[in-house]
């Protein structure tokens, strides 16, 4: 046998222990979205029990928005809210909420205690969210003028995230 | 006290370790022979230590002492003893411990029954084996340490997972490291003879047990595994092609492929290149399992709690390890000369085409569990390979192997006449067409599938007693004559036989699996009853039981047939107040050619619950046949062959041994 | 024994349908064709909370959703492919159990074969390589004058 297919086993096994060692930083929970530069999901949600407003597609075309998946019984999701409130108060974009799978008095009552970030909410049975791809929570999504989502974060939003990405990329697209 | 005992005992096996890797290596290239000599005793007293801190691991989980992180985490008061004591492997820190157990058992056990080894090469062996002891011990001392102290004491620890409380899962661990660790000693015999340039028959003897013994414990641990997973998690299912099992199943594959590649070695004295590198790929990928589970790089319902610094710490021991052994290999494995030629059909020609494809299917799973990992580091996309892959792409390597395994005995070495190797099988080939047509007939002609499969299982067995039929003259001679011949055959050829037809077994088992379970899923109240495959299950009553550390809904069932009751089964759904989780307890009866399953769920709220059922034929085969094939491994394991030692005086052997 | 294994085997029916561990009853569909065709879906399509399940296999929400998505859409006509690739639309290939084929994947779907076929080369190139040593070596002059006079005196049989 050539001398050069002995080194075979070592050079693959290099490539692999590479690859591995690039593997270890990823976070296997994130799925990129097909939905990236699609038009979003045509929807018409009815409102929390007490309000007026539901959430529909019509409602955030026209303006650069954000759409944030939420429910009572998330537990990160109370840990963003406070940074969705913040930059509720900046006024840079309007927030959409939708609340996904779960029970009407008890998502009025978890934004009673924690605040109102959103411009409108839509009470989503699950079927939405299937819509948006969505398959846990939080899960937030960036939808420019033309109603296409041009961006996706999965899990809570932390300061920096909006900081560093979503403001950027905001601004860019109220160009 | 005991816990700081246990600590210190590791820190001094690290210690052990570090003289045991020095000394013999230095004493083996040295020709000293008195260094070479404390290479056993220092294996030794390395597994003494090793084992202490075990032991004191195994207290403190028995006490419940919460002083110890690693017990408040996985362990509470109300456990029943005997989960006490195996929540010790239940957690990555615990489960590290015992993988180093099982480490310093296998080299304790090469240091006192290794005493037909020539001294140069157990000490070698030796010495290797404890360059990865001592990688591991580092890796548990630093990053991965169960002595670690909570202060203050809680009252009460976490708890384990219910789904870990069960008897036989309690067990799988052990078995499996066993399994997984023991080709460690493959793996140090080819750097040994790597490093001492020579890999001959003798060498090929030697190493024999010591695979066997780890392949036999592996078999075990995975069917156990398999089995466990069956009656627990509710589903009926019994393999998933999840990343941790495969990676318990590679090292089984390519483990086989070296016990029938270390044959050739020992009788022929060629294929010397491919099993040493089967030896270093076996426990390299074992290694490469304990990387998977362990580091978080994959998702899977196995994995330990992920996090990346071990993940690099075990990835360093793994290239250090593998990289260094394979990269030996590139550079010394061209010195060792081949010795017998051989006819492309023939005994040799049999087992390499065995070696090919197995190392095939073996390669195949490993692509298919690392290539979403591949991708999302190439591409940032990713995408699931599942079970669909799986079956479609190793399914097909298996089925020309499972041809070959009956054929291969039958072949003579250096040159073989398949022709009249096929034509002795003929009986078998009958027997396999016989299945495949009753299969059609009975199951109807879209079973074809299921049809092929049972001829497969139907041929290998057939084919494997035709062999066994020849060797004791069966029908050749009087029957007297023929049993004696049987029980004077080699223990290594009952082996075979035995381990060829179970694995006929497990094929069996796993056609009918796939091809014939029922499933009636059903409301079902008190007093109704569900019809499933010929059988009436009725459900008498639901109630309320109590247990040591949980909560059950019990339904009373009665399995009937017609108006005769065949058993009453009482499946159970429990839950764990202390950890918040549920497990269900499914109730199994079987006759061992069918298994019925039974598992309740939720009420529906209006007084029914939901009842789920299956009525799974063959599928304890598939249990039943890899206890056939472990069998075969431990009769194999008890070949006198194996004592016979390093050639000092001319040893001649009592019984002599049929031309093979 | 055996005549109770004969009997198993012809007990069942050609429609059984395929065990799915987590699917409730009452998501069941009544047409046992399309509940079949169902679970043959459900099989391929990944529960994306759950740790390498399929959607039958998982008690999660979101696989029940799915679950039930995949009966509406049979019930309102769609074909296997379309209800498929409805979700795949919306979750990407990663939802998919078994990889599709495509550009990116080639390498996975080939390399059974192609390891199987470099197997194969190399194992031929051994043996041919084994075939060229088995050739006989040469007489020696010693051996060829022997056997030249073996020739001469041996008289014919």
């Amino acid at each position: 046998m050539r001398r050069w297919l002995y080194l075979l086993p070592v050079a693959v096994f290099v490539l692999m222990a590479g690859v591995f060692y690039a593997g270890l930083g990823i976070d296997t929970d994130v799925l990129p979205s097909p939905l990236i530069d699609e038009a979003a999901p045509q929807f018409d949600l009815p409102p929390l029990p007490g309000s007026r407003n539901g959430l529909a597609t019509a409602d955030f075309k026209g303006a650069v928005s954000l759409v944030n998946v939420f429910a009572s019984w998330c537990v990160p999701c109370r840990a963003e809210h406070a940074v969705l409130n913040a930059l509720a108060a900046t006024k840079k974009v309007p927030i959409y909420g939708i609340n996904y799978k779960d029970k009407g008095e008890a998502a009025n009552a978890w934004i009673a205690a924690l605040g109102d970030p959103y411009t409108r909410i839509g009470a989503d049975d699950g079927r939405v969210g299937i819509e948006w791809g969505v398959y846990g929570v939080p899960e937030t999504f960036l939808v420019d003028r033309s109603g296409h989502i041009r961006y996706k974060h999965v899990g809570p939003l932390t300061q920096a995230d909006i900081d560093k990405t979503i403001l950027p990329l905001v601004a860019r697209l109220q160009q | 006290m005991i816990d700081e005992i246990g600590h210190f005992a590791l820190v001094l096996a690290l210690c052990i370790a570090a003289v045991q890797i020095v000394v013999p290596l230095y004493g083996a290239a040295r020709g000293d022979a008195t260094l070479v000599a404390m290479a056993p005793p220092a294996a030794l007293a390395q597994f003494l230590f090793i084992a202490t801190a075990f032991l004191s691991l195994m207290h403190a989980y028995a006490v419940s002492d919460f002083s110890l992180l690693n017990v408040a985490a996985n362990s509470s008061v109300a456990k029943p003893l005997l989960y006490k004591i195996t929540g010790v492997w239940s957690n990555h820190e615990g489960s590290m411990l015992l993988w180093v157990f099982m480490l310093g058992l296998f080299g304790a056990a090469v240091a006192l029954f290794g005493g037909n080894l020539p001294p140069e090469l157990r000490a070698r062996v030796l010495s290797v084996q404890a360059m990865i002891g001592a990688g591991f011990l580092v890796y548990i001392l630093f990053a991965s340490n169960p002595f670690l102290r909570l202060d203050p004491l809680p009252a009460d620890g976490n708890g384990l997972n219910p789904i870990l409380e069960d008897r036989g899962l309690a067990f799988h661990p052990p078995c499996l490291y066993a399994g997984y660790v023991g080709f460690s000693i493959s793996f140090c015999f080819a750097i040994a003879a790597l490093i001492e340039g020579r890999v001959d028959p003798a060498w090929a003897r030697w190493v024999r047990p010591w695979t066997l013994a780890a392949w036999c414990a592996l078999t075990t641990g995975i069917a156990m595994g398999s089995w466990w997973s069956y009656y627990t998690l509710g589903w009926g299912g019994w393999w998933y092609w999840d990343p941790v099992e495969n990676a318990s199943f590679m090292p089984w594959i390519i483990g086989t492929a070296l016990l029938h590649s270390a044959i050739v070695v020992e009788k022929r004295d060629t294929l010397k290149a491919w099993t040493i590198l089967l030896a270093i790929l076996t426990f390299s990928l074992s290694l490469i399992g304990t990387f998977l589970v362990r580091s978080g790089v994959l998702t899977s319902v196995h994995a330990f709690a992920s996090d990346p610094l071990r993940g690099v710490f075990i990835l360093a021991l793994l290239g250090t390890a593998t990289g260094g052994a394979l990269l030996l290999f590139a550079i010394r494995a061209p010195v060792l000369q081949g010795g017998g030629l051989f006819a492309p059909i023939s005994r040799e020609g049999g087992l390499l085409l065995n070696n090919l494809l197995l190392t095939t299917a073996a390669a195949t799973v490993l692509i298919g569990t690392l290539y979403p990992l591949f991708l999302d580091v190439l591409t940032h996309q990713k995408v699931s390979v599942g079970p669909p892959f799986f079956d479609m792409t190793f399914v097909p390597v298996m089925v020309p192997l499972l041809v070959a395994m009956g054929v291969g005995p039958l072949l003579s070495w250096k040159r073989g006449d398949l022709v009249a190797a096929f034509q002795r099988l003929k009986l078998a080939f009958a027997i396999a067409a016989g299945a495949a047509l009753v299969t059609l007939a009975a199951a109807g002609a879209d079973s074809l599938g299921a049809a092929c499969g049972l001829a497969l299982a139907a041929w290998l067995l057939a084919a494997t007693i035709v062999e066994w039929a020849e060797r004791v003259h069966l029908f050749a001679e009087p029957l007297g004559r023929s049993l004696r011949r049987a029980l004077r055959l080699p223990r290594a050829s009952w082996g075979m036989t035995l381990a060829h037809a179970g694995m006929a077994v497990v094929v069996a088992g796993i056609t009918g699996s796939s091809a014939w379970s029922v499933e009636r899923v059903a409301d079902v109240r008190p007093g109704e009853a569900v019809e499933l495959a010929g059988y009436r299950v009725a459900l008498d009553a639901v109630g309320e039981v109590r247990g040591p550390d949980y909560v059950a809904t019990r339904a009373d069932l009665r399995l009937l047939k017609g108006d005769r009751l065949i058993a009453a089964m009482h499946p159970e759904k429990r839950f764990f107040p202390l950890e918040k989780g549920s497990q269900t307890d499914v109730a199994i009866r079987t006759n061992l050619a069918a298994d019925v399953y039974a598992v309740i769920g939720d009420p529906d709220g209006k007084g029914g619950y939901t009842l789920r059922l299956y009525y799974n034929p063959l599928v304890p085969w598939i249990w039943l046949g890899a206890a056939l094939m472990a069998l075969g491994g431990l009769v194999s394991l008890s070949d006198r062959r194996h004592r016979v030692g390093a050639p000092r005086r001319a040893r001649r052997e009592a019984v002599a041994q049929p031309a093979e | 024994m055996i005549r109770r294994l004969l009997a198993s085997l012809m007990l069942l029916a050609a429609l059984a349908p395929l065990p799915a561990r987590a699917v409730q009853p009452d998501e069941m569909l009544p047409d046992p064709a399309l509940e079949a065709r169902a679970r043959e879906i459900g099989k391929e399509l990944r529960c994306l909370v759950c740790r390498n399940q399929s959607v039958d296999d998982s008690d999660a929400p979101l696989a029940h959703d799915l679950r039930v998505l995949v009966r509406e859409r049979l019930v309102a006509g769609d074909s296997n492919d379309q209800v498929v690739a409805y979700i795949r639309s919306r979750y990407g290939d990663y939802v998919l159990l078994k990889p599709p084929f495509q550009f990116d994947t080639w390498v996975l779907w080939s390399a059974p074969a192609l390891i199987l076929l470099a197997g194969l080369w190399s194992v031929g190139r051994y043996l041919r390589h084994q075939a060229r040593m088995a050739g006989a070596p040469p007489l020696s002059a010693d051996e060829a004058e022997r056997l030249a006079r073996i020739l001469d005196e041996k008289p014919g049989p």
